[in-house]
């Protein structure tokens, strides 16, 4: 039988062009799970070892295939009870090669034994990412057969896990922990994606963050008017959209916000406005960026030795929380990020992405974004592109494009009373907290 | 360097001796008693004493080393000469020449022959207090209606093991040197160790900066600090953040710093080292107890908020005793200092705006309130940045680095602070110490001329940005 080839992306629908992305994008998921741990590689590349974050964003990922047809349930609670039970049985101890360290996980770990890797920090961050995927399962697979034992398992994971241990006695939270040194300080400051650590420390019922912890965060916040647009500021794009992957903040307010009338969400539309003004206004020159063409976040992108362009001054940064408008910005663009944005204004985001999927149709290699593009930068084969592709760029855009067209991911973390409680301990109110 | 340029080189020094400390000065006689004894003639010090002595006090000014202080001797001066003549391409020995010739030059602004004129007494040795209204200058006794302590402060020393053997410089001693290091170490990432890392680079070292903290010039805002982390870069310096040093020694004719970020260990060879820590008040050798000053060797010198001391007839000025080490604030606390101790004054140091700039590139200045210290009062407060890529006069001259972000108090258009990140901050900056200063609003600032183009219209643009975030009321 004579195969049919497929429609470009750009001739289609905007819901066959969300659901193709999307497929494509869930289909790193099942590529790049170990089959006996069910951990997930940080990247394509050969050798990668898995991200928990990543992990996190998969586990995420399941129901949504389920409710897609994309997976059938019974398989989707095998991959999750396989992770989950990874989890469950994996070594807690301040050995250095342990998986993690009270209640916490390396960043990295080795995808066949789940053991640290690269000598890397028991993550904080990543851990909560992990945690909200842990604890989205846990709502989602409330059937019999495997399922109870997935939620006795993800409350568990959850529980155990000892935020106030990771404040190392401190107001702030550490960002890391390392068996040969200690806590790592890297000076978190202002708003970023470490919401979710805070959100999901305060609402732990057995090693909860004070209360207090929260309004120390929010402490370091600057509520900024950047390019005629008032927005709580973060650079990279990604920190307005992860923590948003999993919690519905429309409608519901901080004490920050509240003073500010706005909300989380809608302070993402305005960091998209930013952006895409920031694309407009293109201050380096730099080639392809306009108002509907921009991604400036964290990723992969062209070193020194990569390069070939004519400015003399131009400097690249490899694999950096690139942000705008204060930068860094070397002209790389991450071609899945204006897609991630889908829920927050699906119009600009769809079309952004269908204006890069025509200009430099080669970041889409089998229908799933490549982590990072630099039309600035020339290689004989055309503009820089990165290697393969990146679990979180795939998990995020999977979770998103389902927010936009479902609400699936937000309304079953509506239910978590974890969530909620804390969501309720950092003073937020008002939206659906009151329903 | 060619024997007409020795020449020249040894005439600026020469006139720099002879402004600062001439070779052959005698020390006064000294009146029964002086309505104001200075100790220190640096920024503080000279400032207090010219003030003083235009109102016909009678002044006496006692200094241990040069007149001029940190600022023209070690400081400011000579590092924002080796700033400016490190941009400018210039070999070494002829940057050093012109060192020696633009601090000679500012030498006399505050020469011995200035002071003289103006009838101050000027004494060169070391002051103790002997009393709660004498002091003892070499073999003389001074005896005061008031004082005012100036000392100043020094580079702070570190106790590195090995460091003190290996051999170190610090920004009063960097300047001695005769010849480019190839490899520098600069430990510590604060303003004046960022701002000679640059001016090293730009000569022709190579240079790499250790900062203990995960950010450069701890203190400032981190979209400002960031900038320049990869100005830094940019500039080839090699940046070490979350590191501390741990030891230091000499191998193979190098000086090696053992080093530690988090659990790596590694080592960095270098020709020179400045240390660059901080700065420590000097209050030793004063004997204040003497006079019944209190002081610690960590803040300098106790004063209240009119800069009086515990001793009511002792004032203090300056860095020995203020936060803000700059000689801007010297000379505004000296001037206050004097007003209070005799004309009734009641001018209070807290009430000081200070403008204040990291001499970088691009340079980093900062007036009033950051934002989290506005939050730590309560004060809802709201930026308006400009960046510097928006301006015009930036992008003609392509020194688009930076920005403009002015501190609003909410729900009002009074400006609470200021930063500035741009190739002449230190210049912008002082437009809003102005604007501070005078109350003016964003609302009238948005409609002040500025000439165009130029770098500071990013000021008023800010202004602008804020009249148009206001609720339009529609033209009837």
């Amino acid at each position: 039988m004579q195969k049919t080839r497929a429609a470009p992306l750009t001739e289609l629908s905007d819901h066959d062009l969300l659901e193709r992305l999307q497929r494509s994008a869930f289909a790193y998921v099942e590529t790049y799970a170990d089959p006996d741990t069910g951990l997930v590689a940080d990247t394509s590349r050969p050798g990668s070892p898995a991200s928990i974050a990543v992990v996190g964003f998969a586990l995420s990922c399941y129901p949504i295939a389920v409710e897609r047809g994309w997976m059938r349930r019974a398989e989707a609670a095998a991959r999750t009870l396989r992770v989950l039970r990874f989890f469950a049985g994996s070594e807690q101890s301040a050995a250095r090669d342990a998986s993690g360290y009270h209640g916490f996980y390396y960043h990295f770990l080795q995808m066949q034994t789940g053991r640290r890797v690269w000598d890397c920090e028991l993550s904080i961050v990543d851990t909560a990412l992990l945690a909200a995927g842990i604890l989205l399962v846990g709502r989602y697979f409330a059937a019999a057969g495997d399922e109870p034992e997935i939620r006795a398992l993800a409350d568990a994971l959850y529980r155990r896990i000892d935020w106030a241990w990771a404040q190392n006695g401190g107001g702030a939270i550490s960002q890391g922990w390392k068996p040969e040194y200690g806590f790592l300080d890297y000076g978190w400051e202002g708003y970023n994606e470490g919401t979710i650590v805070y959100l999901l420390g305060l609402g732990a019922p057995e090693f909860p963050l004070p209360q207090a912890s929260f309004s120390a965060w929010t402490s370091t916040y600057q509520w900024e008017n950047l390019l005629d647009v008032d927005v709580l500021y973060s650079g990279p794009l990604f920190t307005h959209l992860f923590a948003h992957a999993w919690i519905d903040y429309r409608g519901i307010r901080d004490a920050f916000m509240g003073e500010k009338s706005c909300d989380y969400f809608e302070n993402t539309r305005r960091a998209i406005a930013v952006h895409r003004e920031y694309g407009a206004r293109n201050p380096h020159g730099f080639v392809g960026y306009d108002r509907d063409l921009w991604g400036i976040t964290a990723g992969d992108g062209p070193s020194r030795v990569e390069l070939r362009v004519d400015e003399h001054d131009y400097r690249a940064y490899g694999y950096m929380a690139r942000g705008a408008p204060y930068g860094p910005d070397d002209g790389t663009l991450a071609p899945w990020a204006m897609l991630a944005t889908a829920a927050f204004g699906v119009a600009d985001a769809l079309r952004g992405t269908r204006r890069l999927l025509s200009q430099y149709p080669e970041v889409c290699p089998q229908d799933r974004f490549v982590s990072g593009c630099n039309p600035s930068c020339r290689q004989d084969t055309g503009i820089w592109l990165s290697d393969g592709w990146y679990g979180l760029d795939q998990g995020l855009l999977v979770m998103m494009i389902e927010n936009l067209r479902s609400g699936l991911p937000w309304a079953l973390m509506r239910e978590s009373p974890y969530l909620r409680a804390g969501l309720l301990a950092a003073g937020f109110t008002s939206g659906w907290l009151t329903a | 360097m060619s024997a007409t340029r020795e020449r020249e080189d040894a005439a600026a020094m020469a006139a720099w001796q002879r402004r600062t400390r001439p070779k052959d000065w005698r020390n006064p006689t000294p009146v029964a008693r002086y309505d104001l004894c200075v100790v220190g003639a640096g920024p503080a010090g000279a400032t207090a004493a010219i003030c003083a002595a235009r109102q016909g006090l009678r002044v006496a000014l006692v200094e241990r080393r040069q007149l001029g202080g940190n600022s023209l001797n070690w400081g400011s001066v000579p590092s924002k000469t080796l700033i400016s003549m490190a941009r400018s391409g210039a070999d070494f020995p002829t940057v050093l020449a012109r060192l020696h010739r633009v601090r000679s030059r500012i030498a006399e602004h505050r020469s011995i022959e200035r002071l003289q004129t103006l009838g101050i007494d000027v004494f060169f040795d070391q002051a103790r207090f002997v009393g709660t209204h004498a002091l003892r200058v070499g073999a003389a006794t001074l005896c005061f209606r008031k004082a005012l302590i100036a000392t100043g402060a020094r580079p702070a020393l570190s106790d590195i093991p090995g460091l003190a053997d290996s051999g170190f410089r610090t920004s009063e001693t960097i300047f001695d040197l005769t010849a480019l290091p190839r490899r520098l170490g600069v430990i510590g990432g604060g303003a004046l160790g960022c701002e000679l890392a640059q001016a090293f680079a730009a000569l022709g070292s190579q240079v790499t900066i250790l900062q203990r903290q995960p950010k450069f010039l701890p203190g400032i805002e981190r979209d400002a600090a960031e900038i320049l982390s990869r100005s830094l870069a940019r500039d080839g310096i090699e940046t070490r953040l979350n590191t501390a040093v741990l030891a230091a020694r000499t191998a193979d004719g190098s000086r090696v710093l053992d080093v530690a970020n988090n659990e790596l260990r590694f080592q960095i060879a270098v020709d020179e080292i400045l240390l660059s820590v901080g700065r420590v008040p000097n209050v030793e050798d004063l004997e204040l107890d003497a006079a019944g000053v209190v002081q610690d060797p960590a803040v300098g010198v106790h004063t209240d908020d009119f800069l009086q001391t515990t001793n009511p007839d002792v004032y203090a000025a300056g860095d020995v005793c203020m936060r803000h080490q700059f000689a801007n604030v010297a000379e505004a606390t000296a001037r206050m200092a004097v007003l209070n101790a005799f004309a009734g004054g009641r001018e209070r140091c807290s009430e000081l705006l200070i403008p204040r700039c990291a001499y970088c590139s691009p340079e980093i200045a900062q007036i009033g309130l950051h934002s989290w210290q506005a939050r730590e009062r309560g004060i809802p407060i709201k930026s308006y940045t400009v960046m510097m890529a928006d301006v015009d006069r930036a992008i003609t001259d392509d020194r688009i680095e930076g920005f403009v972000k002015l501190y609003v108090r909410e729900g009002s258009d009074a400006i609470v602070g200021a930063s500035i990140v741009a190739a002449r901050a230190s210049d912008m900056i002082n437009e809003l110490s102005v604007i501070m200063n005078a109350k003016i609003g964003l609302r009238h600032l948005a409609e002040i001329l500025h000439t165009y183009p130029a770098q500071s219209c990013a000021i008023t643009m800010a202004a602008q940005a804020f009249v148009r975030n206001q609720p339009v009321i529609p033209w009837t």
